[in-house]
């Protein structure tokens, strides 16, 4: 009752041995290619890594470096048998690594399933990252005296210019902190003075933001103080206003801008399954065909190739007894327990298992 | 007395002639490549049109491309030719074609070799034209209601934030023109009644900047207004302030970049005519050989190279004799009789005057 057998004459177990072959070099340089995207992802991620909070989103490119890197392996590995499935003397040295490959290669799909799952379910924990990141990032923008922080700045002023954003959710985060440093602060205007008694933390807030808000298809020149005053500007309305500045947040424009990254590895990543389960079932029919034709008394005849010796459930079964035996290695055989199938196997396990003296 | 002799065998023909085929292939690879350097520097130029005044700078990049295509097609006929040299039999189909051949790609190596000096020539219409390109964009900036100039604003901001420049030459050509579109000016405010009357032309003047010019790397928040008043702002000396706007003028950040770009580009070029060079000089040589080996009747036996068959000066003056007798073609060459070889005198003939003057009608004749 083998599962899904397909009979294989000698031309077609040799045809499949060179398709087969073809495949695995293309899925070699499919996995180089999810390296590489991995590579590229991780170094996008790194680049900002300023305005990030933490660093689990770094979990997406990290797998995918490593299943590519596995992948080329594997799939180098899986050419190799193919050369040597149509020699008899060769052969049968793959008999147990095969079975390693196999589980080594449903892992790396689980695991490549797995990536695409994540890019989604981790989207909001990078919208998080980037909420504590940028908001740290803004408070700290005044602070280019201090080290460590010198460089937020710039960094806050080459992201907004670069990402066409102000400020976390929109511009009117800049009004709620104070980025002119002290040191540029007259204390003895007037001016300076009533602002900072307005509010609680004796902070300079004031409306106004930095140049990097300014959107250059605006056709006014920028203005960026007194934006909540209608009056202080000539032919202004604070409410219609659009162009004047970014109208974006940083945050929302840096989540678009990574969840469209990863997406875009979707495809690759898919395919890169389909790739690997196709040499992965091709591998199995062939390991099957060869094993099954060296038994024959004709090498060169026909034979089957199957997926499964027996039917998915005894499969299990039997695995199921191998690994109980294996746990029940160095105990007194007991009696049966788990139903007339092991009764029929307990002599085998008998057999099997070397005799234990009774601790 | 041939110019650099050299002798062949026969492998050493048949060698000759593979590995020309090879180069000539190579050839139009970089035939291609010259093609898309000239594409790349065209697109390059059109992409900042609006900052260019009229200026004769396509040429070069025109030329390019044109040479590209060219010695593609003329290296393509040479591998073709070099293919067939090793059989003597397709030599001979080429045999009559191979001379014009070589001498038109002589002359094209010059297109070449002018190609690439006109990549480092062209550096002084480049920035007549920025100059006045950026001058003018920056009195248009505040035309952003004027159709065919409204996106002059955007362009000049991008520039200046891609390349870290401000202005012409420095920040302080901002200072000389009105930046700021009349309809945003309150023209009740007594301030800006002030300024428009303080100039001859009316223009609203200020020694403010746009927020484009502002430098990214400043640790103080941009001061856009008032720079050259010290009392404007708290802790300011506009004097010593170095990193509060982009210091260097939009022209010549402009020039560099496009320097940077033509003298790469200028280098490729130049390599590229030493290397269709070398596959010429190996192509009169394989030529010379097998007319040799032609000559000879043995096909097998060796034969001698040269790059010309006398000496340069020899065959300077046959070129010009040539040349002057295509020229005298159509007139009667009254002089011998049409015969070089005969030296009749001249005093046995009717004396028309010098010869080379074309005859003209004697009204007594009619």
């Amino acid at each position: 009752m083998a599962l899904l057998k397909i009979k294989f004459t000698q031309q077609r177990r040799v045809h499949l041995a060179q398709g087969l072959w073809l495949l695995s070099w293309m899925a070699v340089m499919w996995g180089g290619v999810i390296f590489c995207l991995g590579v590229y992802l991780k170094t996008e991620l790194l680049r900002r890594a300023e305005v990030m909070d933490n660093t689990e989103i770094h979990v997406v490119p990290n797998i995918l470096m490593m299943v590519g890197l596995a992948s080329i392996g594997t799939n180098w590995v899986a050419s190799r048998v193919c050369q040597d499935s149509l020699d008899p003397t060769r052969f049968p040295r793959w008999k147990v690594p095969l079975l390693a490959w196999f589980a080594v290669a449903t892992v790396l799909c689980c695991l490549l399933i797995a990536v695409v799952a994540l890019s989604y379910a981790l989207q909001g924990s990078l919208e998080e990252s980037l909420k504590v990141g940028l908001r740290n990032g803004i408070r700290f923008y005044k602070d280019t005296d201090v080290p460590g922080r010198c460089f937020q700045k710039e960094t806050i002023d080459r992201l907004q210019m670069e990402f066409r954003c102000c400020g976390n959710n929109n511009f009117k985060d800049w009004f709620e902190v104070q980025w002119v440093s002290n040191r540029y602060l007259d204390f003895t205007s007037k001016d300076v003075k009533d602002r900072i008694r307005s509010n609680v933390d004796n902070r300079y807030l004031l409306d106004g933001v930095p140049f990097s808000c300014c959107n250059p298809t605006s056709p006014r020149p920028c203005l960026r103080y007194h934006l909540t005053d209608n009056n202080a500007h000539f032919n202004y309305d604070y409410q219609s206003e659009e162009l004047n500045l970014y109208s974006r947040g940083c945050r929302q424009a840096l989540t678009d801008y990574y969840m469209e990254l990863m997406n875009s590895t979707g495809p690759g990543v898919l395919s890169v399954i389909l790739i690997q389960l196709s040499v992965l079932l091709s591998l199995r029919y062939l390991q099957t065909a060869v094993e099954t034709a060296m038994v024959l008394e004709d090498p060169e005849g026909d034979s089957e190739g199957y997926l499964l010796e027996k039917g998915v459930k005894e499969t299990i079964e039997d695995l199921k007894i191998n690994a109980l035996t294996m746990l029940k290695f160095g105990q007194v055989d007991p009696n049966a327990a788990e139903g007339s199938s092991e009764v029929a196997d307990a002599e085998k396990d008998e057999k099997d298992a070397p005799p234990s003296p009774a601790s | 007395m041939a110019v650099l002799r050299l002798k062949f065998t026969k492998n050493e023909r048949d060698k000759l002639a593979q590995v020309l085929w090879i180069l000539n292939w190579i050839s139009v690879l970089t035939g291609i490549l010259l093609f898309s350097l000239g594409l790349f520097l065209k697109v390059e130029i059109n992409k900042r049109g609006e900052l260019m005044a009229e200026r004769d700078i396509q040429y070069v990049p025109n030329m390019l491309i044109a040479v590209g295509l060219i010695a593609c097609a003329i290296n393509f006929l040479g591998g073709k030719i070099c293919y067939d040299c090793v059989d003597t039999n397709k030599f001979l189909r080429w045999k009559l074609i191979m001379l014009p051949y070589i001498i038109c790609t002589f002359f094209f190596t010059f297109c070449v070799l002018v190609g690439a000096l006109m990549c480092y020539s062209m550096r002084g219409e480049l920035e007549e034209s920025l100059n006045l390109g950026l001058t003018e964009a920056i009195r248009f900036y505040k035309d952003t209601d004027t159709p065919g100039r409204c996106f002059l604003k955007r362009t000049v901001d991008m520039l200046q934030m891609e390349f870290h420049c401000c202005g012409n030459n420095g920040y302080k050509d901002w200072f000389q023109i009105q930046w700021i579109s009349n309809r945003y000016l309150d023209m009740s405010q007594k301030e800006v009644v002030d300024r428009l009357r303080s100039n001859v032309e009316g223009k609203y003047l200020m020694s403010g900047v746009p927020f484009s010019c502002c430098n990214l790397n400043s640790p103080r928040p941009c001061i856009q207004q008032h720079v050259t008043n010290n009392s404007a702002h708290f802790n300011y000396e506009h004097q010593t302030e170095a990193l509060n706007l982009w210091m260097r003028g939009c022209r010549e950040a402009l020039l560099e970049y496009y320097t940077h770009i033509m003298q790469s580009i200028g280098l490729t070029v130049l390599l590229t005519w030493l290397f269709e060079l070398s596959v010429l000089t190996g192509v009169r040589y394989l030529q010379t050989s097998l007319e040799n080996v032609l000559r000879q009747g043995d096909l097998n036996s060796e034969s001698d190279g040269w790059l010309l068959e006398n000496s340069f000066m020899e065959t300077a003056r046959t070129n010009l004799n040539i040349i002057k007798c295509l020229g005298k073609g159509n007139q009667i060459d009254t002089a011998n009789n049409g015969d070089p070889n005969i030296n009749v005198p001249s005093t046995s003939k009717a004396h028309y005057g010098p010869d080379n003057v074309p005859l003209k009608e004697i009204p007594e004749a009619s």
